[in-house]
């Protein structure tokens, strides 16, 4: 059976899945539901300075739902504990003191000065948590005040605050990052510049969840108000993927620990976070939706996974997939790719047919010698993948790559790798052609 | 208990309240119970709005099915209701009463890829009843044209008819034999398609458009004749259906307790409460069709014991669709194939049985074996299929062309004589569905509009 006991930055959880912070890591009491269910760790929900802050006390959630009600999404107002700071410290420390072989980190946001951060930090110690998580990402209410997002939207900021905590304390320190930003590299590397171990990410994006159409007002609606609050839960994963993507390629931060957050629900979710160089992954909402129980099935199914491929430990395949991700511009132009249709498994909707003809290349027919039939046109398909997508069957419509001559364009497929850099339609073409930076892997005939 | 020693019951069998007032409610509600609104949109998501959809090539009337399956997945119910009731009026009633397994359902790609079809026909009743429940009437009236058009028969056919013709500005009037307007959806079909009176609901939607007038009780060739329609109105549609009853052949026909399941039917269906109505200890019915089956599964519902359907043919070849099958044998009727009548057993003068012969397929047809097989009964339905009679038509005028026994019409819905349409199941060419009769309605008014039109071009020029 694989091993997925987990090591980021010293800190030793017996599986990667953390809970992130947020509201089932506001307490003794919940804490230890999950820890009996099995969770590797947990960031505690984050404390500030008393007095606490205070919630408010309509709805402070609101939601994306599928056709069946699956929950694609959550966005919430809620702030940073509102507990008292002691209640606080005091159930970390016995939580801890009860579960030391599971991960303890808090996470902590108070003003932006040096003396809040060094009291608090003091306090934190004493509880024998493990390590600290900087809240730079609440897009709500604290970054009014100027905590949260917007200390995250400033890069030197971010270093500044690393700084101190790394001054204050002998805990590692994992500065968490808001998506809300435009370029995720920029707070990455303050985060390392200001000596922080490590970045966890994506905290929540700034989201209207939807409009009351009879009130004319956001959701959830609070007195006939709503303000934005911030987005989670799977719809929010692709742009996570995206960020943590950047970082753990960006040359600058290449090789920083990440912990990685953002709709990560099953096993298979987390061992992509894990592909692009996440040491540890962190889940909310996915347990508000069905309870702390799942972290069963993520468990066993990264574990079975990893048997079925042989991987032993976590390291075996962490961050096999980020030299992978590369520039537009390094992508193979002599990769020509065809739709293929299963004839089989067609189920004849046509929606591969309308959507080509429609909005892309009239490259998939409807009718074949008078009878309904999907079949592709060679001549016409560019291999662009959308009939792919919206076939409502698996595997029903593959792409596959072609050589010789391309039927479409009439013309050899060089069957040596090549792509814009020295493409004769790029205007600022070199003349040598230019390859990815290491550690980008190419293709054999590249090299 | 009857004790040894007293006489067995007295023949014929045939009583009231063989089951608990519950239990024929029971036996009596819905057979496709409603959608809930979340069952609804959970169902319409499965919907691949396929492209030249092969549901809606499916559809005698072409309702576009795809789209509104999808204004339900999108929350507008209403606009559902109206893209259905624009292509078919009555797509109420053909959301309760369609063969969806063997027209839209059967086509569905849902059931090529994993033999369970969208529920078109639910989400069709889904719609239709969200618009009914507000009392509003979707459509308007074009500007009055002034032109009067007699519809003979209040059934689908002429329904459909009257309402395209009154929304295109015709004044029309509906004449029918019975009491109600309707035709087949108030008197022939099983009761648990069309609970809580729909038939009548739905003609009473359907007449707010306007410009409709409906008189009951006047029969074609009786108190109405096809001359006077055709001189005082502008054109006449005949959406006369079947009024005929094929003959058993069989001798011991006429017997008490030997009836014509059409009619016994209706006199259920006109039946207010159904635990009055006596239905045999056993019962046998005579046919292979949906009637067959109506009759069959209500006598089983009101509480007889023992139900068979005989059908003279196999199992391949019985016009009730599988699924049609599978209801009437799930509520315990008996199917019992290759079995054709040859007597009614009767005492007094009352039925006691039936012989039935058995039959086989010899060079593609059917031949009796000479072996017979008798069957006790207290009540025999048949159920043989109907025929159209001419009368009204025929004899008067100068005839109507029939074809095979129905009236001969070309593709508009014409018959040969001028200015006259028809349509529904009196039509030689149809499928006897109430679906096929909306679309020949709905294709005679527009001819009849575009001939009004025509004439009224001429007549200015």
């Amino acid at each position: 059976m694989a091993d997925l006991s987990t090591s980021f930055l010293g800190i030793s959880s017996p599986n990667p899945f953390w809970l992130a912070s947020a509201p089932p890591t506001d307490k003794e009491y919940n804490v230890q539901r999950a820890f009996e269910q099995g969770w590797g760790g947990v960031v505690w929900k984050t404390l500030g300075e008393d007095p606490p802050v205070v919630n408010v006390n309509g709805p402070r959630y609101g939601a994306i739902h599928g056709p069946d009600r699956r929950l694609l999404a959550l966005n919430n107002i809620e702030l940073i504990t509102d507990r008292a700071l002691d209640t606080n410290l005091e159930e970390i420390a016995r939580v801890k003191r009860n579960w030391p072989d599971r991960a303890m980190i808090v996470s902590l946001m108070v003003p932006c000065e040096e003396a809040p951060w060094q009291k608090i930090l003091a306090l934190v110690e004493q509880t024998g948590a493990d390590g600290v998580e900087l809240n730079f990402g609440c897009p709500h209410g604290m970054s009014e005040r100027g905590m949260g997002s917007a200390v995250g939207q400033v890069p030197e900021y971010i270093e500044m605050v690393a700084r101190w905590c790394k001054q204050h304390s002998r805990l590692p320190v994992i500065v968490k990052l808001t998506p809300n930003i435009t370029d995720i590299r920029y707070p990455a590397r303050a985060a390392k510049a200001g000596g922080a171990d490590a970045v966890s990410l994506i905290n929540t994006v700034n989201a209207i969840m939807s409009i009351d159409l009879d009130n004319f007002a956001p959701t959830p609606t609070i007195d006939g108000k709503g303000s934005h609050g911030g987005m989670c839960g799977p719809a929010v994963r692709p742009l996570a993927l995206n960020m943590v993507a950047e970082i753990a390629r960006d040359v600058e931060t290449r090789g920083m620990p990440i912990s990685g957050i953002g709709g990560i629900t099953t096993w298979r979710d987390a061992a992509e976070f894990i592909a692009l160089g996440c040491g540890t992954v962190q889940v909310c909402t996915a347990a508000m939706t069905y309870g702390f129980k799942i972290v069963k099935e993520m468990t066993s199914g990264l574990s079975d996974w990893m048997d079925e491929k042989g991987y032993a430990t976590i390291e075996d395949f962490r961050g096999r997939a980020a030299p992978n991700v590369t520039d537009w511009q390094y992508l193979n132009l002599n990769y020509v790719t065809k739709a293929r249709i299963d004839q089989d498994k067609c189920i004849s909707c046509g929606r591969c047919h309308i959507a080509c003809e429609d909005t892309s290349h009239q490259a998939i027919t409807n009718m074949v010698d008078g009878m309904r039939k999907f079949e592709v046109i060679d001549e016409e398909c560019v291999g662009c993948n959308l009939c792919v997508n919206v076939c409502p069957v698996a595997d029903c419509i593959t792409m596959e790559q072609i050589a010789g001559q391309d039927p479409r364009t009439k013309k050899p497929i060089p069957p040596e790798y090549g792509n814009w850099t020295a493409h004769p339609n790029n205007p600022m073409a070199k003349e040598k052609m230019q390859f990815a930076p290491n550690p980008m892997t190419l293709p054999d005939a590249a090299e | 208990m009857i004790a040894m020693s007293d006489p067995l019951p007295r023949r014929p069998d045939i009583a009231a309240s063989r089951l608990p007032g519950d239990a024929i409610a029971r036996g009596f509600s819905d057979l496709h119970p409603a959608l809930e609104s979340h069952e609804a949109l959970v169902e319409a998501d499965r919907c691949y709005f396929c492209y030249d959809a092969p549901c809606m090539n499916a559809c005698p009337t072409a309702i576009d099915i795809p789209l509104f399956i999808r204004e339900i997945q999108a929350g507008n119910a209403i606009g559902a209701a109206k893209t259905i009731l624009s292509a078919n009026i009555l797509g109420g009633m053909c959301a309760r009463v369609c063969p969806t397994e063997t027209l839209c359902e059967e086509v569905c790609v849902r059931e090529i890829a994993e033999g369970k079809p969208v529920q078109i026909g639910l989400l069709q009743r889904h719609a239709t009843d969200a618009l009914m429940a507000t009392g509003e009437h979707p459509f308007k009236r074009a500007a009055p044209t002034g032109k009067r058009i007699a519809v003979v028969g209040a059934g689908p056919a002429g329904l459909s008819a009257a309402h395209r013709l009154a929304m295109l500005g015709h004044d029309v009037t509906i004449f029918d034999a019975r009491e109600k307007p309707g035709g087949l959806n108030e008197y022939g079909i099983a009761a648990y398609k069309a609970t809580e009176d729909f038939a009548q609901r739905e003609v009473e939607f359907l007449l707010k458009i306007g410009g409709i007038t409906v008189q009951t009780g006047k029969a074609l060739g009786n108190t109405i004749h096809l001359a006077d329609l055709r001189r005082d109105f502008g054109a006449v549609f005949l959406g006369l259906g079947l009024a005929g009853v094929n003959a058993l052949g069989a001798d011991g026909e006429t017997s008490g307790g030997s009836h014509d399941a059409v009619a016994w039917i209706a006199d259920l269906r006109q039946t207010s409460d159904l635990s009055q109505l006596p239905v045999g200890r056993r019962v046998v019915v005579i046919g292979g069709g949906m009637t067959a089956i109506d009759a069959a599964v209500q006598a089983k519902a009101l509480g007889a014991e023992e139900v068979t359907i005989a059908y003279r043919r196999g199992r391949e070849q019985m016009n009730a669709s599988v699924y049609e099958q599978e209801v009437a044998a799930t509520r315990g009727v008996h199917l019992r194939f290759n079995l054709q009548p040859k007597r009614i057993l009767a005492e007094d003068g009352h039925v006691t049985g039936i012989e039935l012969e058995r039959t086989r397929i010899e060079d593609g047809k059917l031949v009796a074996t000479g072996e017979t097989v008798t069957i006790e009964a207290d009540q025999v339905f048949k159920a043989i299929g109907q025929s159209f009679t001419a009368d009204g038509t025929e004899g008067e005028g100068e005839g109507i062309a029939l074809e095979r026994g129905r009236i001969r019409v070309d593709a508009s819905r014409r018959t040969s004589l001028e200015g006259v349409w028809a349509g529904g199941d009196c039509i030689f060419g149809g499928e006897d569905l109430t679906v096929v009769a909306v679309e020949d309605g709905k294709v005679a008014a527009m001819d009849i509009h575009a001939a009004l039109v025509a004439a009224e071009k001429v007549a200015a020029e």
